[in-house]
């Protein structure tokens, strides 16, 4: 569980020279019903582990997109407490890894010890929290360290040399490549400066970097795949969860991380 | 208080403040924090930012004997801030000039703000007009509608206002979609914050801006009265005319300080902006007193007067709440209505109902104390952007419709 999980499930799949893809979903967009079997979905689609959104009334991160998911998904009084129970029942039907991705505040109001402790015994395995820069960390990473759960941290294309590198130090599980200058949703950006910027945090980092924001179909997923070492796709997997196109996720997953023999680049 | 150092170097007001905001603005962050340290030990800047609030924002404003209110009220001495006559008609504009100049300093040449009644947007517009600044104001939908004439003002002024049409299309929304637009556009693009809220180090650079009003009050009550005032009285919805007012006064520990927060329809109804009361959290980038439920989901704020419609508070300001050396308060839209009709009779001056909450309590606290005493309301902003709403509120009244 843990950190640990999230290694060894990332490093099966690098070394099996898999691209790793990593699926958001808003927990309780849809009812939390139906959040097991969708995460079991998402397992058989060979999804290198998910993103759990958590649904917060102020997500500045988030675009379009994964706010209206948030505020269905609130609408269906979706709360933290009640998707770790949900969590905690569906533990042994799964064996993808679970990142959470929730603001601070819901955390700080559940009570960041027992946040951990309750992540821990829900088989969560980390976390990313996309409104706590480092300087604020220590808000949460004592009970972290004590439940063996990873913290993902982001770097942004804004950050400096100096910047990147103790993220890319510290981060557990991967590093979150945050690819755009902006709030999650689909976009296109195929610019050398992406390319750069992930060759740099790549030789930056020993963790596996993943590019995410604005990643929506699989070309995008492939290329910047090559300079990494795979996505996550939040936005569209939303979208189509939404729309009820499940057979598109699937595909889009499945090409996403079809090994390659070379690197092929798309332009 | 002996000695005021707040905010610490992370940006802390206590456990309050702080910096709860994506990674992509760190950089700027820490860019605007350095710049605004130079500034400040910049002879050139100081000066041209004074000279700025001397011909431009009309400053100082006067400090007012309210003699007829005084006379009403049969207590203390009744003192009005005039930040009223401000250009632009509230304190809004000491801030935004302030961050403007910062914003050239930088190389920046676009601004995003946020707006609620459209008070700082109106005063971000003309200060982009003045200093030649590309200007982007995020306004909620329901405010656009309630608010017309401000949304045209800032049009006149060359600003393009983009309607926010999430959530409940008020304040708390155009600020997430002003920082939304701001991670997206951070090389170029500076963000002129209104309140003392948000991450370090906009608490600070607002209320440094704002000072300048608690400075003059002071330097006014003593040329006036050879003493400092002994009651000090400010509204609070983020809190920035409060902050400027209260900074200079802190380390005066006989002067009272007291902060009047929107009560709403009363602070036992859901319908209130008594931030304060609420529990600890994070929104806007910052950590401190918010209304929230038990999971965290941040609440809507209600009250009579847009300005104050805010669900969080300046952080410093949880802070001196918690360290007792202001004493907050809330008055009902009932009581702030009645204030905003007695300072217009007796005094002549129509307050913002912003304005019109820290007169309401201003008058029960004076009735209180003895005539030696005196006490210091800020007038933050004037009454005619509320007229209109004001009469038809007055006519629902009379027609029994309330």
């Amino acid at each position: 569980m843990g950190i640990d999980n999230l290694n060894r499930t990332f490093q099966k799949k690098l070394s099996n020279n898999e691209k790793l893809f990593v699926p958001y979903i808003m927990a309780g967009d849809g009812g939390l019903n139906i959040l097991e079997e969708r995460i079991a979905f998402l397992e058989d689609s060979n999804a290198s582990a998910i993103e759990l959104g958590i649904p917060f009334s102020d997500p500045v991160a988030d675009g379009p997109s994964i706010q209206e998911a948030g505020i269905r998904a609130l609408q269906e009084g979706t709360t933290l407490e009640k998707v770790l129970s949900t969590l905690k029942n569906s533990i042994k039907k799964r064996s993808v890894p679970i990142i959470l991705m929730t603001y601070i505040n819901p955390v700080l109001q559940y009570g960041p010890e027992k946040f951990a402790a309750d992540c821990a015994a829900s088989g969560v395995d980390g976390a990313i929290i996309p409104d706590l820069p480092l300087e604020e960390e220590k808000l949460i990473s004592i009970p972290f360290k004590r439940h063996s759960l990873g913290l993902i941290r982001l770097a942004a294309r804004t950050s400096s040399k100096d910047r990147l590198r103790k993220l890319a130090a510290i981060s557990d599980g991967f590093l979150y490549a945050v690819s755009v200058m902006g709030t999650t949703g689909a976009r296109s950006m195929h610019d050398k400066e992406v390319k750069d910027y992930l060759t740099k945090l790549k030789e930056l980092s020993t963790a596996p970097v993943l590019a995410g924001f604005g990643v929506s179909n699989s070309e995008q997923a492939q290329q910047l795949g090559s300079y990494c070492d795979g996505v996550i796709v939040g936005s569209k997997i939303v979208e189509l969860f939404h729309e009820g196109k499940t057979g598109e996720i699937k595909k889009l997953i499945a090409e996403s991380t079809k090994k390659r023999n070379s690197e092929s680049v798309l332009k | 208080m002996k000695k005021y150092t707040m905010p610490d170097i992370e940006g802390k007001f206590g456990v309050f403040g702080g910096r709860f905001v994506p990674e992509t603005l760190m950089p700027a962050l820490k860019e605007l924090e350095t710049v605004y340290e130079n500034a400040m030990n910049d002879p050139d800047f100081i000066n041209e930012f004074h000279d700025y609030l001397r011909q431009y924002v009309g400053r100082e404003t006067p400090l007012f004997h309210a003699g007829n209110l005084t006379e009403k009220i049969q207590g203390a001495n009744i003192y009005l801030k005039r930040e009223d006559l401000n250009h632009t008609g509230a304190h809004k504009i000491n801030n935004t000039l302030g961050q403007a100049l910062l914003a050239r300093r930088m190389g920046k040449k676009k601004i995003v703000a946020e707006t609620g009644a459209g008070q700082h947007g109106v005063a971000t517009a003309t200060v982009c007009a003045l200093l030649g600044l590309e200007c982007i104001v995020f306004m909620g939908e329901a405010d656009i509608r309630r608010q017309k004439l401000n949304v045209f003002r800032m049009e006149l002024l060359g600003a393009e206002v983009r309607s926010v049409k999430n959530g409940s299309g008020t304040l708390k929304d155009a600020v997430n979609e002003a920082l939304r637009y701001w991670v997206s556009s951070v090389n170029d693009t500076h963000y002129i914050l209104g309140s003392v809220v948000g991450p370090h180090p906009f608490p600070k650079i607002v209320r440094d801006f704002q000072s300048v009003i608690g400075r003059e009050t002071r330097r006014q009550a003593l040329e006036q009265n050879g003493t400092l005032p002994d009651v000090v009285v400010a509204c609070v919805g983020g809190g920035s005319n409060a902050m400027g007012m209260f900074y200079p006064f802190i380390e005066d520990e006989d002067v009272k300080l007291f902060g009047v927060e929107a009560g709403g329809k009363g602070t036992h109804t859901e319908e209130h902006a008594n931030a304060l009361n609420g529990k600890t959290g994070v929104l806007h980038g910052t950590m401190t007193k918010l209304l929230q439920d038990d999971h965290g989901q941040i609440q809507e704020a209600f009250s009579i007067s847009a300005g104050l419609d805010y669900p969080g508070v300046g952080p410093e300001h949880s802070y001196l709440h918690e360290a007792k050396r202001v004493t907050y308060t809330a008055i009902t839209d009932e009581e702030a209505l009645e204030a905003f009709q007695t300072l217009s009779k007796t005094e002549g001056i129509i307050p913002a109902l912003e304005s019109s909450h820290a007169v309401a309590f201003a008058l029960k606290q004076a009735e209180k104390m003895s005539p030696e005493e005196s006490i210091v309301i800020c007038l933050s902003g004037r009454g005619d952007k509320d007229a209109e709403q004001v009469k038809h509120i007055l006519e629902e009244y009379e027609h029994g419709n309330r």
